[in-house]
């Protein structure tokens, strides 16, 4: 019972499961690093989502999809940048408030496009990726999503831009006399999140549902989030953290059939994200200014 | 009126027209007259008494879950499990109408506040890992609102599930007569005010109003709002005064939970005297919206539910009458929101300004 539970087949499908969740903590790193808290990457994820069925159904082409998803994702979190770092406001009214827009938009627009109240048309995801002499396929977006995560650790910890973006969310005040436009840097933060939160959303309508259904991302952005915390703003902690999150996912999935109400197992990814949050606190220690808005 | 008043209420008026207009862009965007979209929004809400009952019916429930989001602000705090809090909150409440048969006089208050326990522990749970452990509550409650949301589907699809009926969405059976808070067109006919017996305004609209007093008479009459309201300025402050910021933070999620908990009454013992799984669909999300419009007054709340009110039941004729989706009025609400709190933050740097010169 433990060793089928357990078995490579979990692992490959918590492995899957964690892929939209990484791209989304990904995105928080680099935005809440920056000194933005992004509590809008749910409804990042969720335009993401859609903008991938969007233009894979208009197009034929799945990567046009994700540009499109990417896209999306890009022009809320440009709100979220213009409404919290330009003009201040606190950043958990704005993401609160372009969380209930996505929802609102994705779903007035699919209505409207697509001509279907609860879920567009079906759509033909990406074509996996065949390695030669190993059975099985790789999703791109798999791929894509370790390349970013190892990529991003590079450039959070080894780079210029990195330890710049470091200081904006550890002392703004500090940076911005060592010349750093502050502005500037948390702006790259929250738009690099935007791109990549609309990854994650891509992965599931492009990869993991193939259709947009209206709400979609059920708290994932959020989960991403707590993942993000536990990985302490990190992107290779972040990605351990969402693959536990991708394992309760996977093991969710094999427990539904044992008799247990599917209700009390839809449960357990936010029963999980609480005691996370609960667990790291001490131990996680966020960037000092995360979540202060900056004014010289 | 001193011109920060007059400022504080031009400002999110200006805000709200702000929206409209932006949402205008939308509509002809679509290929559509936004003067005539506008027109079937605004026409079947307040231009006749029944529309006006309906609007209040809507605005009820925003009350309850706009005073729950605004108390949480006044102490510093971000609750935005309202919407978990109103299913466990309402279901509370119909567990009692289906279960105990007692007189209203004892049942309708059993019910509340049995409701509001409910609510207020779903409040509670957030407050106490925060003040505890540190852990922020605005993860935690949305993730009780999830978990909310899978409960009460559970308990309406199993153990509560009406028998012998087949539903289109699951429901309890119907709570007993002692539960039911009667609706109000009697009252207004009597007074001289036609209103037609098939609009649903209930006496919770006068129960939201009461509480609207209540809220105002704690924060701005009693200790703990004096305690809530210094914890929200400044903790470590309040330290210093002898207040403990830890008790105030789970005081306060408990009480804004306790306010979300009644935000389904209106529709669970004012509407259709049963629990209808999923029957929110957001009240506590616009509780948000209303708070900030409303800028945490228990008085602005009254006003920005009623706007939201006639959102609301315009969004359903603006669904039937034209080829707009009514969730472009979720799409205004968002921007409302944002409008608002620029607006806020606008003002507030120019009245900095202003007194600056003045010295």
């Amino acid at each position: 019972m433990i060793g089928s539970i357990f078995s490579l087949e979990v692992l490959a499908s918590a492995l899957r499961m964690s892929v939209p969740l990484a791209f989304a903590a990904l995105g928080g790193v680099y935005s809440e690093r920056g000194g933005v808290v992004n509590i809008a990457l749910e409804g990042i994820m969720l335009v993401g989502a859609f903008g991938a069925v969007l233009g894979t159904y208009f197009t034929g082409n799945s990567w046009i999809g994700l540009l499109v998803a990417m896209s999306f994702g890009f022009l809320i979190a440009l709100i979220h940048a213009i409404v919290s770092i330009t003009f201040r406001i606190n950043q958990i009214v704005s993401g609160t408030a372009l969380n209930i827009m996505a929802t609102g938009l994705t779903t007035f627009l699919s209505r409207l496009i697509f001509k279907a109240a609860g879920s567009s048309p079906h759509i033909e995801g990406m074509t996996q990726w065949h390695i030669p002499g190993i059975s099985g396929s790789l999703s791109p977006l798999m791929v894509i999503m370790f390349l970013c995560i190892i990529l991003s650790q590079f450039i959070i910890f080894r780079t210029r831009y990195g330890l710049r973006l470091r200081a904006c969310g550890e002392n703004p005040f500090a940076a911005d006399s060592l010349g750093i436009d502050v502005i500037r840097m948390r702006y790259s933060g929250v738009l690099i999140s935007g791109a990549l939160g609309g990854l994650g959303g891509a992965f599931l309508s492009l990869e993991h549902a193939r259709v947009f259904v209206e709400g979609m991302t059920t708290g994932r952005g959020f989960i991403a989030l707590a993942a993000m915390i536990f990985g302490r703003w990190t992107p290779i902690g972040s990605f351990g953290a969402c693959f536990l999150f991708g394992l309760a996912e996977a093991l969710r999935i094999r427990l539904e059939g044992l008799g247990i109400p599917t209700q009390f197992i839809q449960m357990i990814p936010y029963i999980i994200t609480m005691l996370v949050l609960v667990g790291v606190v001490g131990r996680a220690i966020a960037p000092a200014y995360d979540g202060v808005p900056f004014e010289k | 009126m001193t011109r920060r008043t007059i400022i504080s209420i031009l400002a999110p008026l200006l805000a709200v027209i702000l929206a409209f207009l932006v949402g205008a862009v939308v509509i002809v965007f679509l290929g559509q007259n936004p003067f005539y979209v506008y027109r079937v929004l605004f026409s079947n809400s307040i231009t006749n008494i029944d529309g006006w009952g309906y609007v209040l019916f809507n605005a009820t429930p925003f009350i309850f879950s706009g005073l729950a989001v605004a108390l949480a602000f006044k102490g510093g705090l971000f609750n935005i499990g309202v919407e978990g809090q109103i299913y466990m909150g309402a279901f509370a409440a119909a567990w009692i109408g289906i279960t105990v048969n007692l007189h209203p006089i004892l049942e309708i208050p059993l019910a509340l506040i049995f409701g509001m326990l409910i609510g207020g522990l779903w409040g509670f749970i957030p407050g106490i890992l925060k003040a505890r452990f540190g852990a922020h509550e605005v993860i935690n409650t949305i993730m009780l609102n999830f978990i909310a949301m899978a409960l009460t589907n559970y308990l309406v699809n199993n153990p509560f599930k009406e028998q012998g009926q087949i539903n289109p969405i699951p429901q309890t059976k119907e709570l007993y007569s002692g539960a039911i808070i009667p609706r109000v067109y009697p009252l207004f006919n009597r007074l001289g005010i036609k209103m037609s017996p098939s609009v649903p305004l209930n006496y919770t609209f006068f129960l939201a109003l009461a509480f609207c007093f209540l809220t105002w008479y704690l924060l701005e009459r009693s200790r703990w709002g004096y305690e809530i309201k210094a914890v929200g300025l400044n903790p470590k402050a309040s330290r210093y005064g002898g207040i403990k910021p830890e008790f105030i933070i789970v005081l306060t999620m408990f009480l804004s939970g306790a306010l979300g908990g009644l935000g389904g009454i209106n529709d669970v013992m004012g509407y259709r005297y049963r629990f209808l799984d999923g029957f929110s669909h957001g009240i506590g999300f616009t509780g948000i919206a209303v708070a900030l419009l409303g800028k945490s007054n228990p008085i602005g709340i009254i006003f920005a539910s009623i706007l939201f009110g006639i959102l609301d039941r315009g969004a359903l004729a603006m669904d039937v009458f034209t080829n707009t989706p009514r969730e472009l009025i979720q799409v205004i609400q968002a921007i409302i929101i944002i409008f608002v709190a620029i607006g806020n933050e606008l003002i507030f740097r120019l009245l900095i300004r202003l007194e600056r010169e003045r010295e």
